[in-house]
């Protein structure tokens, strides 16, 4: 036992795993305070998320969990440079507007490949949003929190006036709908019935991507030290302040290119000109987290988030509103938050077997 | 004889070391009992056992002849144990008064009540002349003030077995003198006090009787007047240690730094922290810049080595002008750093040590290719400097940085500046806090740099340090040169002189 806790991957995974059992855990007590006769079933169907309604169900879950993949490599490749990036939901947006201009105006493009060029766009426009805020905390030591919250707020009214004056739909009070759409790869004939298209892949490819950055190359090297340590990073001759932009350019950047996927993927969503901050990106925090920011963990903490939503949904079958569903998904990701605190039981737990078996 | 505190077989592990191996120690009372031991022998481990901050496997305590047990810091105030921490708990927004009656205040009906504090504290001031200011904020107040303020809060709390944790580490000649005598002050009028230390000197000067730790293991007690500072360093070290250094005469040859008219404005105003300061540092000597802490040595070797802005002078480096070059391009052209703070410059903590060991060379092709770390050249590179610097680190290069002992940190900080092979090299107070093993490695591998040709270029606050290493002297005081001087003819007592600044003379430098 002792030495099974000693291994630090499964560290993370088991604590992972143990958090999310005590946010399931929970969650059931408040369907059962809330409709005890359907709790139940209720719970089973949450659990069974992607597989509730064969094949849709699952193509749902992989379109749910594209955008909170990225936004939680944005959070969580900030995360490992140092940076607490909050401001996803306002580079998602921006890069969402970017990617429907595109995908719109610049018909002098072929259509089949359209979608390409809205997807860089978005992906610009966002790290050009991130980088506002990386700027900021560089030269004038603003604080990265606050300048990205801010930084939602304006970047969601200013989409709202671009929309209506550019691309709208004033029927509708919502942009219009570009032609061009993401390859459906396959899953449109694998999965009938759902949204699910290419978006995924390119999700799970731009995750191994960062993993790569991080871990591998000396430029992941760089914005480490310098996310660990600025002070020691200057010391050693690393730019600080063109490492914090530039970190902040990829988180935007990543968050952005999920605007782009969510509104290029044909499944009949529009930009709508409503005073709301796109909830993708706030999701992206607990994806971070649940998988301790590691990019090939977000993979599967987004896919797992999806599930649940996509679970939540059959839930609508039994007799929940549809707010106590919100709130048990809510508190499972609220839980999967946790997964530091178990680490940390972890340890303590380690140290004591190990006493004990002297 | 009454013994205030015996600790009897105290054993604490923790995972993979055994911090304390059946370890004992018995203070009488009214005693300074030094616990001498080399970084990491266990010294900490013990005094947090007895201040209820670790529970140990085994073994047992008694306060005043009686058994007890203590599981936490309340406990061992309740028995009059306080202790002064070698990073201070003082909350810096909080006045010194303020500080001192944390967690005991006097309230009526939750109104804090300061007036019978504030005379109490300032009798004890009065008393063991420990001066402090009580309205003075602790951000505003020096390092030794601050050390002053955690004594009162102990005096305060009535406490009357008194633990200092490496309290010198911290201060400058000056207040080591002044903190001594307070000590013996408060022997005085009764008090034990248990003086962590791995300072011979200052066991010699004020201790009574002295308990050896090395290796979690307890090696002897010895009186203080009985035993000599070899015999003390070999119970800590396990070996004879050489306290004179061999060194022959410095082959002077090129100048490798020129520095002229430099000056660094203060951070908070008005007198800047270098005025118009020019010298030269050659191929083949270790200069010195002496003076007492917060004299401008910082700032000077931040402008030098390009951590700050500066507002006028030029630095020459290996002949090519690098006022204006960036940190990485000095680096190119010779410059190496053993920094004053390894915590906040030296290392970052979250790597590695195979991390840390080419934080400046990540980039040459001998560790990337397009891009992409060489992970088996770093690791070979790594574990031939920890073989070859003999870095003690239980995962070898894949130890983090943070787990690893102050001395071996500094000894990695030393590893990759030498083995950078730079001509010029700033060492800042490159031994402090560190025991008489590191401190003997780091000075010969100084030396063996300068016998190599190397400028070196070294930034001490110890007197000795000064005296023994460097092949001359420049004194710095208030942000000026006042003294150039050279070891040979100069005694301590006249350096001291220079560095209070009572002594002075102009220096020149040709060219």
């Amino acid at each position: 036992m002792a030495k099974i806790l000693q291994s630090d991957a499964l560290k993370t995974i088991l604590s992972s795993l143990i958090a999310i059992f005590f946010g399931l855990l929970i969650g059931y007590v408040i369907l059962l305070l809330s409709n005890p006769s359907d709790a139940y079933r209720g719970f089973i169907t949450v659990l069974q998320g992607s597989f509730n309604a064969m094949p849709r169900s699952l193509g749902s879950v992989l379109n749910k969990a594209t955008p909170i993949i990225l936004t939680g490599l944005s959070v969580g490749f900030a995360f490992k440079t140092g940076l607490f990036n909050i401001g996803a939901s306002g580079q998602f947006i921006v890069g969402a507007f970017a990617a429907i201009y595109i995908g719109i105006k610049w018909t002098f493009l072929p259509v089949s490949s359209i979608w390409i060029v809205a997807l860089i766009g978005a992906l610009i426009a966002g790290s050009l949003w991130g980088a506002i805020v990386g700027f900021l905390k560089a030269f004038r030591n603003v604080n990265e929190v606050i300048a990205s919250i801010m930084l939602n707020y304006i970047g969601v009214f200013l989409v709202n006036y671009l929309v209506v004056q550019n691309v709208y739909d004033s029927l509708r009070n919502q942009s219009l709908t570009p032609q061009t759409v993401i390859p459906r790869a396959g899953l449109d004939k694998l999965l009938p019935g759902s949204g699910a298209g290419g978006g995924i892949f390119i999700a799970i490819a731009v995750a191994i991507v960062i993993y790569i950055i991080l871990e591998k190359t000396t430029f992941g090297y760089q914005l480490k030290a310098v996310g660990f340590n600025r002070h020691a990073a200057k010391y050693a001759g690393i730019s600080e302040k063109r490492n914090i932009v530039l970190s902040m350019m990829i988180a935007g950047a990543l968050a952005g290119l999920a605007g782009g996927l969510v509104y290029l993927a044909g499944t009949g969503v529009h930009i709508e000109v409503l005073d709301k901050i796109p909830t993708e990106g706030f999701n992206g925090i607990p994806v971070a987290l649940l998988a301790s920011s590691h990019p090939l963990g977000i993979i599967f903490s987004g896919m797992f988030i999806a599930h649940l939503t996509i679970g939540g949904f059959y839930m609508q079958r039994f007799d929940f509103v549809p707010e106590v569903i919100n709130m048990m998904v809510a508190v499972i990701i609220y839980f999967s938050a946790f997964s530091l605190a178990f680490r940390g039981l972890f340890d303590k737990l380690y140290r004591k077997l190990k006493g004990e078996s002297r | 004889m009454e013994y205030v505190i015996e600790m009897l077989d105290i054993t604490k592990e923790f995972p993979g070391v055994i911090a304390n191996d059946r370890v004992s120690l018995k203070v009488k009372k009214g005693e300074i009992h030094a616990l001498l031991g080399e970084n990491g022998a266990g010294k900490s481990t013990l005094m947090s056992v007895l201040f209820g901050l670790y529970k140990p496997e085994s073994g047992t305590i008694k306060i005043r002849g009686k058994e007890v047990a203590i599981h936490s810091p309340n406990d061992a105030n309740a028995l009059g144990i306080g202790m002064v921490h070698q990073h201070f708990k003082l909350v810096q927004p909080f006045t010194v008064l303020e500080n001192i009656v944390l967690g005991v205040e006097d309230t009526d009906k939750g109104r804090l009540i300061l007036a019978k504090a504030r005379k109490k504290v300032m009798e004890l001031s009065e008393k063991y002349n420990l001066r402090i200011d009580p309205d003075a904020f602790i951000y505003d107040i020096s390092v030794g003030q601050q050390q002053r303020v955690e004594i009162l809060k102990m005096l305060y709390r009535q406490n009357d077995i008194l633990i200092f944790d490496e309290p010198t580490a911290v201060l400058t000649p000056q207040e080591i003198d002044e903190l001594m005598k307070i000590m013996k002050q408060l022997i005085k009028e009764g008090k034990s006090i248990v003086f962590i230390t791995h300072k011979l000197n200052e066991i010699k000067a004020v201790a009574d009787r002295v308990t050896v730790l090395r290796q979690g293991k307890y090696i002897d007690t010895k009186n203080v007047e009985e035993t000599t500072k070899e015999e003390m360093s070999e119970m800590m070290v396990g070996r004879k240690i050489d306290f004179t250094i061999h060194k022959e005469e410095p082959v002077i040859k090129d100048t490798v730094l020129s520095v002229r008219n430099l000056t660094v404005p203060s951070k908070h105003g008005g007198k800047p922290s270098v005025h118009d300061v020019s010298f030269d540092v050659k191929a083949g000597e270790i200069l010195c810049l002496a003076g007492i802490e917060g004299n401008g040595q910082s700032e000077l070797v931040y402008a030098i080595t390009g951590l700050t802005p500066f507002t006028s002078g030029t630095i020459i480096l290996n002949n090519t002008d690098v006022t204006h070059k960036s940190i990485h391009e000095r680096y190119e052209k010779g410059l190496g750093h053993i920094p004053e703070d390894r915590h906040k410059h030296g290392l970052v903590l979250e790597f590695d040590l195979g991390e840390n060991l080419i934080l400046q060379s990540f980039d040459k092709p001998q560790f990337q290719k397009f891009g992409f770390i060489k992970f088996k050249e770093r690791l070979t590179y790594a574990n031939k400097l920890i073989e070859q610097y003999d870095i003690r680190a239980g995962r070898k290069a894949k130890t983090m940085a943070r787990s690893m002992s102050g001395g071996n940190q500094q000894k990695a900080i030393v590893a990759r500046e030498i083995e950078r092979d730079p001509n010029l090299i700033i060492a800042v107070t490159p031994t402090r806090g560190l025991d008489v093993g590191a401190i003997e490695y780091i000075h010969k591998q100084l030396i063996a740099q300068r016998d190599m040709g190397k400028a070196v270029l070294l930034i001490s606050l110890e007197l000795s340090e000064v005296l023994e290493v460097s092949d001359r002297i420049l004194v710095m005081y208030e942000g000026e040169f006042v003294g150039e001087v050279y070891p040979k003819t100069i005694t301590q007592r006249e350096l001291g002189l220079y560095m209070s600044g009572s002594k002075r003379e102009e220096v020149k430098v040709d060219g």
